[in-house]
């Protein structure tokens, strides 16, 4: 059975009985840490308090609880979908170019979905309409790649394999 | 990362407990271990160490402490520790500096989530803590990763002109950055050695031999980010550190691009100032607020309205364009390059130099500050100001022509500062006054 949990780690608990405080290194480390993050924090949070503290745990929420989830499940879903067609090693040729696509959608999505056009035009100068089409075209060409490299690994496949079994 | 096993928890799970994440064997990726983490946490290491240093490079290049117009942080306090007065060579130094912090962001994007993903057991860990020690250290962990997203968050979102956050853009990325990194440093102090010694173990001991005959081998370190029950496997753990490394490599290829012209940039396919140039000739080049933006009637600009207000010990004069004209013209080829990471290669600007016109209204020898106030109704940095040392150098120019032909409306016409290696936003636009003297 594999450890649930570590015995010991790098700072391992002083206290044995009673509440347990742990390694007065870590502590020490941990409290110069948050003085600076408290010299900092006031300042981050001088203006608008609030809403800077929910875009701070916001984020972290937002990715741990919805993003991480999202992405995990879908591509559960594609393994076991594959899976259940006994093609299970297939699932790279799917995964791959979506989630490069999907992480090109993510960074740059200001500038795909077309919100801020009008700045965008204002402050640089350039068109803002290449963006949707150039991010469908690399979405195109990842998709396109992955098929073809699966084309070619089940005609190489089929040619390795013995008459016999055909 | 733990060594040893508590013998006996085995039995604290059975299928029940699987339903929930506080539960190991609900995590089912064969991938996740220390390896994965640790290879993950190494590079990571490396680049937010470089994204901080650049970052806190990108601030003192503002001069914050020469000016209360240059300092969007006035209460920075101790934070500002190490401002230093910016030179003036390289003249690349800024567009080395902001291409490197803003390309290397996004390209470490993939690696971040990567690093997320790997560790997701760990925030779902039961008992909350196990010491006081501990349940400090899980608070520095939101911390670290909420401040690493905001970084990120705010940084990108920047840079696509998406002003969606809280405040002011200065203010909150450059604190973020320091609740961030006093997160990261204790992160690194309580992680590093660790990490480090399974890569070493690991690239010693026993990786080489096990890769080929199981692509997926557990992990043979013991960890709490091993899963009990894997999952079989899809991908190797080299596969998957190739699929990280691969969306950083798309991501950094069609990014890199928009910090050169040509040909380049065209392959900066989706990053901001990517792809063509706003136009053609001379003028052509990569704009950072077109004058529609900044709200200049042209009106204001033609030869009779336009007068540059030149202010120092002697008094003040007033200046045409005509007349400026006539005075010595000098030439500096020199890049534009913006702190959302873009830049131009070197353009030849032409035009009078600063020292000059600071002789102008007094200071033949030595040449102060000067303050330079623009023509335009918005911006952060209608007001700037510039250090004697920035003065002082023989190619800071007010600019009235470049690439051979007049400023265009876009460029800033009819005159704008051009400081080498200064930030993009210090080189001011249809400037309107310059007020020489100690700021």
């Amino acid at each position: 059975m594999r450890p649930r949990k570590p015995a010991l780690r790098p700072g391992k608990p002083m206290v044995r009985r009673g509440v347990p405080v742990g390694s007065p290194f870590r502590l020490l480390l941990l409290g110069a840490s948050f003085a600076l993050t408290g010299y900092a924090g006031v300042r981050l949070l001088a203006d608008d308090w609030f809403a800077v503290a929910v875009w701070f745990v916001g984020a972290a929420l937002l990715h741990d609880l919805v993003l991480l989830p999202l992405y995990a499940v879908a591509d559960r879903s594609v393994v076991r979908g594959l899976d259940a067609t006994g093609h299970r090693d297939r699932a790279l040729y799917v995964r791959v170019p979506a989630a490069l696509s999907g992480l090109l959608l993510l960074v740059w999505f200001p500038l795909i979905s077309g919100r801020v056009e009008r700045r965008y035009r204002l402050g640089t100068g350039l068109s803002p309409d290449g963006f949707l089409a150039r991010w469908l075209l690399i979405t195109a060409v990842l998709f396109g790649a992955a098929a073809l490299l699966l084309a070619l690994r089940l005609r190489r496949a089929t040619k390795q394999r013995p008459p016999a079994t055909h | 990362m733990g060594r040893g096993a508590v013998p006996g928890v085995g039995r604290a799970y059975g299928r029940a407990m699987t339903r929930s994440p506080s539960s190991p064997g609900f995590w089912r990726s064969p991938l996740r271990g220390p390896w994965l983490t640790s290879v993950l946490g190494v590079v990571l290491l490396g680049g937010v160490t470089v994204l901080f240093v650049t970052g806190l490079v990108s601030y003192a290049a503002y001069n914050p402490n020469l000016a209360s117009v240059n300092d969007k942080t006035p209460e920075k306090g101790i934070l500002g520790f190490y401002l230093f007065s910016w030179p003036t060579d390289p003249h690349w130094l800024y567009r080395l500096n902001q291409g490197v912090h803003v390309t290397l962001g996004i390209t470490l994007i993939p690696v971040l989530l990567a690093k997320l993903w790997s560790v997701i057991p760990r925030l779902f860990e039961l008992p909350p803590a196990r010491s006081l020690a501990h349940a400090l250290e899980r608070i520095s962990l939101l911390l670290l990763v909420g401040g690493a997203l905001f970084e990120f968050v705010t940084g990108v979102l920047n840079i696509q002109l998406d002003y969606v956050f809280p405040g002011s853009f200065y203010t909150l990325h450059f604190y973020g950055a320091w609740v961030f990194i006093a997160a990261f440093a204790a992160h690194v102090v309580l992680k590093a050695p660790a990490a480090l010694r399974n890569l070493r173990r690991l690239r010693e001991e026993t990786l080489p031999d096990r890769v080929p005959p199981d692509p997926v081998p557990r992990d043979p370190l013991p960890s709490d980010l091993v899963s009990p029950r894997p999952d079989p496997p899809t991908v190797s753990r080299r596969g998957a550190l190739w699929f990280v490394g691969g969306g950083s490599l798309l991501l950094f290829a069609t990014t890199v691009g928009q910090s050169f012209d040509g040909l380049l940039r065209r392959t900066a396919l989706l990053a901001p100032h990517g792809g063509a140039d706003p136009g053609s000739g001379p003028n052509g080049f990569q704009i950072n607020k077109t004058a529609r933006y900044a709200g200049i009637d042209p009106v204001e600009t033609t030869e009779d309205a336009w007068r540059l207000v030149v202010t120092g010990r002697t008094g003040t004069v007033h200046l045409s364009r005509a007349r400026l004209a006539r005075l010595p013209l000098h030439s500096a080829a020199l890049p534009i390059a913006c702190v959302e990471g873009w830049s131009t290669s070197d353009q030849w600007w032409r035009g009078v130099r600063l020292r000059d016109l600071a002789a102008l209204v007094g200071y033949d020898e030595d040449p102060p500050d000067v303050l330079i106030e623009s023509l335009q109704r918005r911006g952060a940095f209608r007001r700037a100001a510039l250090r004697a040392n920035q003065v002082a150098d023989p190619r800071s120019l007010l600019a009235l022509y470049v690439n051979g032909e007049d400023l265009s409306p876009d460029h800033g016409f009819p005159a704008r500062i051009i400081v080498p290696a200064a930030p993009g936003v210090l080189n001011t636009k249809w400037v309107a006054r310059m007020t020489f003297g100690d700021l």
